[in-house]
């Protein structure tokens, strides 16, 4: 289907979200959609997909024809189909189940049917799922599979995806573009949405470059990187140089560890790790590396070896008397479990300094609200709730409650979901703590980043954990294949 | 900003006028003249000193149990239990009365002590809720509920079998207890005005205590997102528990006021379905501890007022109860529509 977008226009309040958004996409193309956080992408994919009205005056334009959306239910009746970062699914319910959800009301669905459907359509597009499975028992990557035949089998002639490759391996990466190309070839309309430029060029056809809500431009084959960066920041923006800040001094000893959830066995990890130091996990989701790090921090219990920080013996402690002794966890789900919903900037900084007394101390508090607002360039003020945050904001605000000193401090996907500059900062913000002294340890789904930032790197398989691997003598593909399990004879 | 708040403000107008119209449909259904209704009902509250002193024998426990209940709302807990914490409160305080009837103890102390052991009594059983919470999974609105009916059942119990009056046990409760016992009444009138302090000296430390302390804040912080209370270094378990023991004991408080200066006895509705009265008042106020004593008392009025409708128009009592369910229905109501409102404006 032919999609054009006519003068979109999108205000929230004072924030123009949306300026005057011109976009001509031909059926059957791969449309990228680049641009930072904030520049406005989602705005304009939530008005394709009808979850947000445009402005007046604003035209979609469907195969010459205007429509007018007023839901996602109108969108997909129109045959567009949104892909959601994080996939909209339900958990505890089967897959076929999750499936026949959204389909045209009937009040006793045709069961058998619809596996049918399902299983002639998981074999088009080469997907292995168990209708009967759960879909809690999945990983991101089939989940976001799941959706899409849900998707397609609504009719849909439009695919938009949101940040699709955030949170699943290279493999499904690999997987779910050889998909979209197909989808393609059926001249299905494919728009991409993300903030990683080796996605987009590996993908896209074309590519629309979005900066604080106006279009800057597009770019087709052959892509330059660089004039994609200066085209989504206005400037030219490079990494830095790597640096190692690792000391002498022996802050985490993991002797002999094994650990248990319900899905995985970890068996004799071994791990020295040193003050300044920085250690990256590499894996796919679920592959122990979440269960190890939570276990570095008191939250998961260890079923043997011994934990050792600055030579104090913390086995089987809780994540408070951890966090009591120095370290510090920030867990990927920042509204779920980091922040407080409902509570301001201020209340957070209060309650993150373990404050003496009974009563609250509301002009220190905006002080030290104010302090760190501005070392760590939040945009917010003392009093803004917490929520009311951009990601990139939220997450500056977790490493703002930081204790100081800190031994070691465990982050989950630090920089998820956020821009460049913001990964910048952020990576800063944490060298600045390693030069204090602090390790860090930290899991991510991006490779390059493991790379960039890390002295060690820890791969997690299946529960197998890797012997420490020297960052600077590895690279992506070898750390690629370790992820997938091949390789291991060097390294279990 | 302040438009905002007019709109908010005119919402709740709004929801005011149309919880009386509702009711007015029903009166008028009935074939009762509402206005009628209404006067009696304004002037059985307010009409005379007498009248007036009756609604504040409503509003101390009443706003006893608010206050209690404010805390655990902030913590994030359905006390449910809230009416059995106000029966158990009861149970107590005439079980040290009892302990006291021959001593020689100046009736001041004893009386403490009797408000005392209610307070300890309601915290106990509403401890006893968040351990079934916290040791063994039972969410607090079932083992709330479930304790609700032991409190009651517990009541009719003692007073048909090891209270009874002497000769023949009856529903009217124990044998009442001597006058000294009772908290000082103004004279001529029910109302203690001991009790009422208590009970506005309770709202105003539990507003100071959410709104300033750092123990409020932690309780708001549990609340609001439990996982990432913890994280920060809060003993999360610890402060619900808190938040339980707090309201139990003044939920206890409500009940001691109860036996010690309204019935002067135990009798089997002790407590006059005031905790869960009080969950209305807690839900209509948005849980904000200011608004506590003027919708308290406004419910309070209602109640008493509506009594004078049976005497007067042959209609039933409990259209009081109606009429604050519509309240606290519209209001919640129109809360939602404002949240619209908001969430829809550019």
């Amino acid at each position: 289907m032919h999609v054009e977008l006519k003068n979109i226009h999108k205000h929230f309040g004072k924030v123009h979200a949306n300026k005057d958004i011109c976009l001509n996409i031909p059926s059957g193309s791969i449309q990228g959609v680049l641009g930072e956080n904030g520049a406005g992408k989602s705005t304009l994919m939530k008005i394709l997909s009808g979850f947000i009205q445009a402005d007046t005056g604003s035209q979609i334009i469907l195969d010459g024809k205007p429509v007018v959306m007023h839901s996602p239910a109108d969108a997909i009746r129109y045959g567009i189909g949104m892909l959601h970062q994080d996939p909209l699914d339900f958990p505890p319910m089967r897959i076929l189940d999750n499936f026949l959800l959204g389909l045209p009301g009937k009040f006793f669905p045709n069961q058998k049917k619809a596996m049918q459907d399902f299983n002639a359509l998981a074999k088009e597009y080469g997907f292995a799922l168990d209708p009967e499975s759960y879909v809690d028992a999945l990983t991101v990557g089939e989940r976001q599979q799941l959706e899409i035949m849900r998707l397609l089998f609504l009719g849909a002639k439009i695919l938009i995806l949101d940040e699709p490759t955030t949170g699943i391996s290279a493999a499904q990466k690999e997987k779910l573009f050889a998909t979209l190309k197909k989808l393609a070839e059926q001249s299905i309309t494919i728009i991409f949405v993300s903030h990683k430029l080796e996605d987009v060029e590996s993908l896209c056809g074309q590519v629309a470059v979005l900066r604080a809500g106006e279009l800057v431009g597009e770019l087709k084959p052959p892509y330059v990187t660089a004039k994609f960066i200066e085209m989504m920041f206005g400037k030219a923006i490079t990494l830095g140089e790597k640096q190692s800040l690792a000391q002498t001094e022996l802050t985490l000893l993991l002797d002999n560890i094994a650990l248990e959830d319900a899905r995985l066995k970890i068996k004799g990890v071994n791990l020295e790790v040193r003050a300044g130091e920085v250690i990256g996990l590499a894996g796919m989701e679920g592959s122990g590396q979440d269960l190890f790090m939570r276990a570095c921090a008191g939250l998961a219990r260890t079923v043997g070896g011994r934990i050792q920080l600055k030579g104090q013996d913390l086995s089987g402690k809780s994540y408070h008397v951890f966090k009591r002794k120095g370290v510090n966890f920030l867990p990927a789900a920042r509204l779920e479990e980091a922040l407080v919903p409902g509570l301001n900037l201020m209340e957070h900084f209060i309650l993150a300094e373990r404050p003496a007394g009974i009563f609250i101390d509301q002009t220190a508090g905006e002080k030290l609200a104010e302090e760190r607002i501005r070392a760590f360039n939040i945009r917010g003020a003392p009093l803004s709730k917490i929520e009311s945050l951009s990601g990139g904001n939220q997450q500056r605000a977790e490493l703002a409650l930081l204790q100081t000193p800190l031994s070691l401090i465990l982050l989950e996907h630090p920089t998820r979901g956020l821009d460049i500059e913001s990964v910048i900062y952020i990576w800063s913000k944490l060298k600045e703590r390693c030069a204090q002294g602090s390790a860090v340890i930290f899991i991510s789904s991006d490779l390059d980043e493991i790379l960039q930032y890390s002295d060690r790197i820890l791969v997690f398989f299946a529960g197998q954990v890797s012997q420490p691997i020297d960052a600077s003598k590895t690279n992506v593909e070898q750390l690629g294949q370790l992820i997938g399990g091949k390789g291991w004879a060097n390294y279990a | 900003m302040l438009k905002a708040r007019l709109k908010g403000l005119a919402l709740q107008a709004l929801a005011m006028a149309l919880a009386f119209g509702a009711v007015s449909l029903i009166l008028i259904s009935a074939g009762a003249s509402p206005l009628e209704a209404y006067q009696n009902m304004f002037f059985g509250s307010v009409g005379s000193t007498r009248k007036f002193a009756e609604v504040l024998v409503a509003f101390v426990p009443l706003l006893l149990a608010t206050a209690g209940l404010l805390v655990t709302f902030s913590a994030g807990l359905w006390n449910i239990g809230v009416e059995g914490q106000v029966v158990m409160g009861a149970i107590v305080t005439t079980w040290v009365y009892r302990l006291f009837l021959e001593s020689a103890l100046p009736p001041a102390l004893i009386i403490s002590l009797a408000i005392l052991g209610g307070m300890i009594g309601g915290a106990v059983w509403a401890a006893l809720t968040g351990l079934l919470k916290t040791f063994g999974g039972v969410n607090e609105i079932f083992g709330g509920l479930g304790l609700n009916f032991v409190a009651t059942a517990w009541t009719i119990y003692l007073i048909f079998g090891p209270w009874k009056r002497p000769g023949v046990a009856s529903m009217s409760g124990t044998m009442p207890f001597p006058d000294e016992f009772s908290l000082p009444l103004l004279a001529n009138l029910r109302i203690s005005p001991w009790a009422l302090a208590l009970a506005l000296i309770a709202i105003v430390i539990i507003y100071f205590l959410l709104q300033g302390t750092y123990f409020g804040l932690k309780l708001k912080a549990v609340g609001k997102n439990f996982r990432a209370a913890y994280l920060l270094g809060i003993p999360t378990w610890r402060y619900s528990l808190y938040s339980f023991l707090i309201c139990g004991a003044l939920a206890g408080a409500a009940g001691a006021v109860q036996v010690a200066a309204v019935y002067h006895r135990l009798i089997p509705s002790i407590s006059s379905g005031y905790g869960y009265l009080g969950l209305m008042v807690a839900m209509l106020i948005n849980y904000q501890a200011i608004w506590a004593i003027p919708v308290a008392l406004l419910f309070a009025a209602l109640n008493i007022g509506s009594i004078q409708l049976p005497i007067m128009m042959k209609l039933d009592s409990s259209l009081s109860g109606v009429l604050q369910g519509a309240l606290v229905l519209f209001v919640l109501l129109m809360e939602g529509v404002r949240q619209k409102i908001v969430k829809r404006a550019p």
